[in-house]
């Protein structure tokens, strides 16, 4: 039995369809949908002493920006009756994914992929092929 | 009108219709050398007041600074050694939280602060070394280099523990504020611990003008003269063209605010900085042969000081002088950039600080004097940054036009990051607000074009006197609060052994 269904979601139409598909099976399962928001953040990027002198403030204003985006979504959901939770995170994605993965027992990871072409196919470093060879728990792509 | 006839004297001269312009064209340059110089020349001789010690001349401000790397390095019992491994986990992110994601991380902390003092220092201070101190400065280089690590350590983290929080998450921090709230809280001398604040502030500004900037200017102008044809260039007696561009392109930046121009020049620094040193790293492995030769070269003349004006003694004054100019330990300049960068620790800062004399001065200026040594550069009377060029052009043919890009983009970052210590300690007197800002950042820019118009011996003079009188003041409120600096770092360790800050990875 999978308890919680872990989403990555950037707000793209991908990751709308990876939800509605994780509501859908959480609902059937009466399973949790745990909705998780990665900021793209490297430790080892360079950055300019400008941008390292309002990097605090920033940081704040992006959490919060970023909650405020996805707690309509989330907060619609709940109103419906699915038992959703909800997270925003800095980082990698596949390694942000993986870590709350081998933190939840019994879960899976649900995230959208966006291309269909062949040129799309050719870029390997997707978030999606990356979960599939790092990920802890099973991976389910929602075209 | 005066400048237009001299543009167009230029012109004549570009154009061959004239032979004679070149001394004429030199003509305003002069004039604005020949104001300077008495200004600067009295300040000069205050700053290295030097006293006779065997029949050379010793500048009592270098072993101020050399002292007191020694007496940190003492009470802090060889930190730059034992705490080398923790510093670089704490890079490498072996003690960041999760939660720590999104904020300036220390890998962060240490490039930009690495941006901001590697740069015409390593490049230009070395080859002034060791083409008047010889082979040996270097070796005296190096020592100063693992001296200040210590002092590096120690000014940071009082900048971290003494910073200023504005309301809005801005931070301002740095020596006038330890050394006004440190003396205050700690010793209870409020009003010398103001009063020295002041001092530092002061020589700070001139230092931003100084070293933090006419010499970047100088250096930048030298060489782009050197790969535009030399003696033949379009550049020859045009410093003060070259200083104006140089200026607008700051001055649209700070004073503008087009904060794009800073940023993508401060991204290019990292490259131009690994390519300098691929590059070195290069013509030392084509030498490899000659390496031991170049190591016995340096011991030879630390220790016996052969031909060098002033003997061992002059190897050593040459080789810490540069050494302080290229690292900046003990001035106060890196404890005004790491108290800008977030962190929970204080005393992990100065860990982080503590590798930054070591990649600047011990691991660079070493490559840098090598690649001289080798090269037998250092045989021709070319100085400064021609020296640093020709060496690196008898491997690589091509390198003076990619030394002269870097060379001008070094010069930019270095002029940004002091513009910004200037900044802090202007506002620090007379307050924060617009106006005030940009009078100070104007002044800044007209900097930029006196440093390019002038001949180097008076600018090198004038930025080292500066960017040296901070560190009086500065090394005071350092010994005065060794203590403090004590105490957290045994509180630091306590955590550490008691498991309170583990690694997590």
């Amino acid at each position: 039995m999978v308890k919680t269904f872990i989403v990555g979601f950037d707000g793209t139409d991908a990751c709308q369809r990876a939800l509605d598909f994780a509501v859908s099976c959480a609902k059937h399962q009466s399973a949790a949908v745990h909705l998780v928001h990665v900021l793209e953040w490297s430790p080892y990027k360079f950055m300019s002493s400008e941008e390292m002198r309002e990097r605090h403030e920033r940081k704040k204003h992006e959490v919060a920006s970023a909650e405020k985006f996805i707690e309509p979504i989330v907060e619609k959901l709940r109103n419906a009756g699915v038992d959703i939770t909800s997270e925003v995170q800095y980082g990698n994605t596949t390694e942000i994914l993986c870590g709350i993965a081998k933190e939840k027992l019994d879960s899976q990871i649900f995230v959208g992929r966006k291309g269909s072409s062949k040129l799309s196919k050719l870029l390997v470093g997707s978030v999606g092929m990356s979960l599939i060879q790092s990920s802890p728990v099973p991976v389910t792509l929602v075209p | 009108m005066y400048s237009f006839f001299k543009r167009f004297l230029g012109a004549m001269a570009l154009l061959g219709l004239s032979t004679q312009s070149y001394a004429e064209s030199g003509g305003l340059d002069e004039a604005i050398s020949r104001i300077f110089e008495p200004i600067a020349n009295p300040i000069v001789n205050v700053i290295f007041y030097s006293v006779p010690i065997g029949g050379v001349q010793f500048p009592l401000i270098v072993g101020w600074l050399v002292i007191c790397g020694l007496v940190a390095t003492i009470f802090f019992r060889f930190i730059q050694f034992r705490g080398f491994k923790h510093a670089i986990d704490l890079v490498r992110g072996r003690y960041s939280k999760p939660g720590d994601a999104g904020e300036v991380s220390h890998f962060q902390a240490l490039t930009t602060a690495l941006s901001g003092t590697v740069g015409l220092g390593n490049i230009a201070g070395v080859a002034v070394a060791v083409s008047i101190g010889g082979a040996g400065a270097t070796f005296w280089m190096i020592l100063a280099g693992l001296l200040g690590m210590a002092s590096k350590f120690t000014e940071c983290i009082l900048g971290q523990k003494y910073r200023n929080e504005l309301p809005g998450g801005k931070v301002s921090g740095g020596p006038m504020y330890y050394l006004e709230r440190g003396l205050r809280e700690e010793r209870n001398m409020g009003g010398l611990g103001k009063v020295f604040a002041v001092i530092f502030a002061i020589c700070c500004i001139g230092g931003a003008l100084g070293g933090g900037n006419m010499f970047q200017a100088n250096q930048a102008y030298s060489q782009i003269v050197n790969v535009t044809g030399g003696d033949e260039s379009f550049w020859v007696g045009k410093g003060w063209l070259f200083g104006l561009l140089m200026a607008i392109v700051v001055g649209s930046v700070i004073i503008g605010g087009i904060k794009s121009i800073g940023r993508v020049t401060e991204k290019l620094i990292p490259t131009m900085a690994g390519l300098y040193f691929i590059a070195g790293m290069i013509i030392i492995v084509v030498n490899i042969d000659m390496v031991g030769w170049a190591f016995g070269e340096i011991f030879r003349g630390a220790f016996t000081g052969e031909g060098v004006v002033g003997g061992v003694l002059g190897a050593l004054i040459q080789g810490f002088r540069r050494a302080a100019f290229s690292n900046e330990a003990g001035i106060g300049s890196a404890a005004i950039a790491h108290s800008a960068a977030r962190t929970s620790e204080p005393v992990s800062e100065g860990f982080v600080a503590l590798l930054e004399p070591f990649i600047d001065t011990v691991v660079i200026c070493t490559m840098t004097a090598l690649v001289i040594i080798i090269s037998g550069a250092l045989l021709t009377d070319l100085t400064g940054v021609e020296l640093t060029s020709a060496a690196y052009a008898t491997v690589l043919p091509w390198f003076p036009i990619v030394l002269a890009v870097a060379v001008v983009l070094f010069a930019l970052s270095t002029m940004f990051a002091w513009s910004y210590y200037g900044l802090k300690s202007w506002t620090y007197l007379v307050g924060e607000g617009k106006a005030k800002e940009n009078a100070y950042n104007f002044v800044f820019c007209l900097f930029i074009i006196i440093g390019a118009s002038m001949s180097l011996g008076p600018v090198i003079d004038f930025s080292d006197s500066m960017l040296f009188a901070m560190a009086i003041p500065n090394i005071i409120g350092i010994y005065l609060l060794l203590p403090v600096v004590k105490r957290e770092l045994n509180k630091y360790w306590a955590k550490i052994e008691s498991g309170e800050i583990q690694k997590v990875k």
